[in-house]
């Protein structure tokens, strides 16, 4: 279980994106953990074959805790590859696999008629789309060939479909029904199993098709000691556990004990400054009418580059102090999201200093969109090594922020407003911003501070050359 | 004013007396034209009179179809709220009566679907006795759908009792395993399959919907969250019907309530027949009641 932030100790696994048998590369992102503030992907950091998973999804388990064995990549021939080639293909690019083969309706009906698994198929037609040519050609699979290779052959549209958490198909053999479809239940049925943490493929539905009704539901949940094996969520509702915190509840006290450590062990200092943002405005509106809305930049990723080739400038506010001051090799800047449902979370744009604006601009966008939806790498929330937070479109001016610790240093930007400025004896109207900077006083003194400040301001007034 | 509503009383004895009794400034026979006498009732509603315009059939209203929707339902919105119609018509529905195709269908639903005027269809003595006064209240236009095989129906209302409520549904019969939401015509056949329900042990709630649009969603979606289950009777065709209205209504707001699918039991989809056997085949009757109940209890 990595370590997906400093404020983390423990991470709930949410789902498994490998099996045993599969081929895996460093970066692959091979499972899902939770977090106290949002599910995150995990990339694997070794090469190598799954051996094996050593850890249920739904458990909570310690930071450090091994999640799975990996066997060193030299070890693995090819051709020794587990029965259900189709499963390693799948499980070794999950994204393609979460996305499906590309495929129309009237395919996947005969594919599933044919027994034909369509992430197998190589599709000819526009874009890689599988025809009903290729279909044809597949090789069948001989249909319905036992229950214990019922989900060997998985189905992407019908996986996704599931209503229950996500578990890797084949997780529970038992159950399966031959089709690998999903359990047909009322909808008050699949609420009330859903509402009580049971899985409905182990209640018997007593409807017209074995469909599951709410009486099936609440039968099984009376019975005294069901014969529910094995997932502790299914052998609760008997005595149900004081309730676990809401994710918000979570959230805030994540929050809580990170800002207080922070409070408790860092010194804080804060400088402020105000910045002239004429130049830079001009030129962003400048660039912008030379390109297509999807491209045009927004002066947050202009100060996000800004404050990161600042922190490059001064290394003394980049990095993490654990027992002294260790600087960072690159700058990862992290950028504070607010979520809709309260509380934030604050992910990193990794190497900032070195992106390209427009590159920057996309991540930027990408890891708040991420951020709110709750699927964040494990890479991006583990290593800022400096943060800037901004609550210019709350319309606050100034924010004097709190550190992340370990982190050393947490940059505010307020709004952009109109001031009256004076320059060079001349009074003007003039785009400003005010800056700030909270630093670590054990790390830095106030005119390491100042010094990045001022680069900040300095690079402001150049935006070309950012 | 309508066809025979004066000397001869109404093609089915509603208005019989009144002329007698009101004179014929106030009770009048017209031609046989239901787009005329319709328009006429619209023009002396908008002069400030309370027209109560009877048609025979709704099979007939069609003709007078343009007067109520391009007219009655809509000269409000376009008048920018200037000009009220506050018209009532009155007209027979349903079948069940020999009376072939061209005067037994119930297309009340299609009435249900025009925004602008208010549509009812009591089911008991009182209701149809009751509702008349605020629907001649009502600053709008209100269709009311009196079932023909109710006319024969005997009650005793209050004769001075307060005016019945236009905007909500009535629970006929209190229930736990099932809802059954019928109005009208079918009201009777459903409470009968009801009662017989009850005596093999299934407890079902009935709902009359009463007033067809606007429909009261806080009862038959409340009764659907305590049952469970819904079966939707009524006398029109089942493809874009009232039914199929009320069936997704209940699917948007009480999905997660639902423990089986929703039933319906509507018309054959034919024009309804003439001969006896045939009709009651295409009609909705109580065993269809039952067997869709038994699918929905299981």
């Amino acid at each position: 279980m990595p370590s997906l932030g400093a404020d983390m100790t423990e991470g709930t696994l949410l789902e498994w994106l490998v099996r045993p048998g599969d081929r895996v590369d460093r970066g692959d992102i091979v499972a899902v953990v939770d977090t106290a503030k949002a599910a995150i992907e995990v990339e694997c950091f070794e090469t190598g074959t799954v051996e094996e998973l050593l850890v249920q999804p739904g458990t909570v388990v310690p930071v450090g805790a091994p999640l799975a064995v990996i066997a060193a990549a030299a070890a693995e021939p090819e051709a020794g590859a587990p029965a259900g080639t189709p499963h390693a293909r799948a499980g070794a690019h999950p994204a393609e696999h979460q996305a499906g083969p590309i495929a129309t309706p009237l395919v996947r009906r005969l594919a599933e008629a044919g027994g034909v698994d369509l992430a197998a198929v190589h599709g000819t037609g526009p874009g890689g789309r599988i025809t009903k040519a290729d279909v044809q050609a597949a090789p069948h699979a001989p249909a319905g060939d036992g229950p214990s290779e019922g989900p060997a052959v998985p189905s992407p549209p019908q996986a996704e479909s599931h209503g229950h958490p996500p578990t890797g198909p084949g997780t529970h053999p038992a159950e399966a029904d031959g089709a690998g479809g999903r359990v047909r239940a009322s909808p008050m049925a699949r609420r009330i199993a859903a509402e009580a943490g049971l899985d409905l493929a182990r209640v018997h539905g007593s409807g017209a098709n074995g469909t599951v009704r709410a009486a099936d539901v609440r039968a099984v949940l009376r019975a005294p000691a069901a014969p529910v094996p094995s997932t502790a969520s299914a052998q609760e509702p008997a005595a149900p556990a004081p309730s676990p915190p809401t994710r918000a509840e979570a959230m805030r006290q994540a929050v809580g004990a990170l800002m207080d450590r922070s409070k408790r062990e860092i010194p804080h200092y804060y400088l402020s400054t105000t910045v002239d943002l004429a130049e830079a405005t001009r030129w962003l509106r400048d660039r912008n009418r030379q390109l297509p809305v999807a491209e045009r930049l927004v002066p947050a990723a202009l100060m996000l580059k800004a404050a990161a080739v600042a922190a490059r400038e001064v290394p003394q506010l980049n990095g993490w102090w654990t027992d002294g001051f260790t600087p960072a090799p690159a700058v990862h800047l992290g950028v504070a999201v607010a979520l809709r449902g309260g509380g934030l979370i604050a992910p990193a744009i990794r190497d900032a200093a070195d992106l390209p604006l427009p590159e920057l601009m996309a991540r930027l966008r990408d890891l708040v969109a991420r951020a709110r939806s709750g699927r964040l790498r494990s890479a991006e929330t583990s290593d800022p090594s400096i943060t800037v937070t901004s609550l210019g479109d709350q319309g606050v001016e100034a924010v004097f922020g709190v550190i992340y610790p370990p982190q050393v240093a947490l940059v505010g930007l307020g709004k952009v407003v109109e001031r009256p400025w004076a320059a060079n004896g001349m009074l003007g109207v003039r785009p400003v911003v005010t800056a700030t900077l909270s630093a670590d006083h054990r790390a830095s003194d106030g005119a390491t501070g100042a010094r990045f400040l001022s680069a900040l301001d300095r690079l402001l007034q150049q935006p070309e050359e950012l | 004013m309508g066809e025979d509503v004066g000397r001869y009383g109404g093609a089915f004895g509603v208005s019989l007396g009144l002329l007698d009794e009101f004179g014929p400034d106030r009770v009048r026979d017209t031609p046989l034209s239901e787009s005329a006498f319709v328009g006429a009732g619209i023009g002396a509603a908008i002069a400030g009179m309370r027209p109560i315009v009877e048609i025979m059939t709704v099979n007939f209203s069609l003709l007078a179809l343009d007067q109520i929707l391009n007219n009655a339902a809509t000269l409000l919105h376009m008048s920018g709220g200037q000009v009220a119609v506050p018209l009532v018509i009155r007209m027979t529905t349903g079948a069940g009566r020999q009376l072939a195709a061209q005067h037994s269908h119930s297309l009340e639903g299609w009435y249900a679907h025009i925004p602008g005027i208010r549509v009812l269809a009591p089911a008991t003595v009182a209701d149809a006795r009751h509702m008349l006064a605020p629907a001649l209240a009502d600053p709008d236009p209100v269709v009311i759908f009196e079932h023909g095989s109710l006319y024969n129906a005997s009650g005793s209302p209050e004769p001075d009792g307060a005016p019945a409520d236009l905007d909500s549904a009535a629970v006929r019969r209190s229930g736990t395993a099932v809802s059954l939401i019928t109005y009208g015509g079918s009201l009777g056949k459903v409470l009968e399959a009801a009662e017989r329900l009850a005596a093999d042990g299934i407890d079902a709630e009935v709902v009359d919907l009463r007033t067809l649009r606007p429909l009261d969603d806080d009862t038959v979606i409340g009764s659907v969250r305590r049952t469970h289950r819904a079966v939707v009777a009524d006398e029109g065709w089942r493809t874009g019907g009232i039914s199929a209205e009320i069936a997704a209504r209940i699917a948007e707001q009480a999905f997660y309530d639902l423990d089986a699918p929703v039933e319906r039991v509507c018309a054959a989809e034919v024009p309804v027949p003439y001969a006896h056997q045939l009709e009651e085949a295409a009609l909705p009757q109580v065993a269809g009641i039952l067997a869709a109940v038994r699918r929905a209890v299981g």
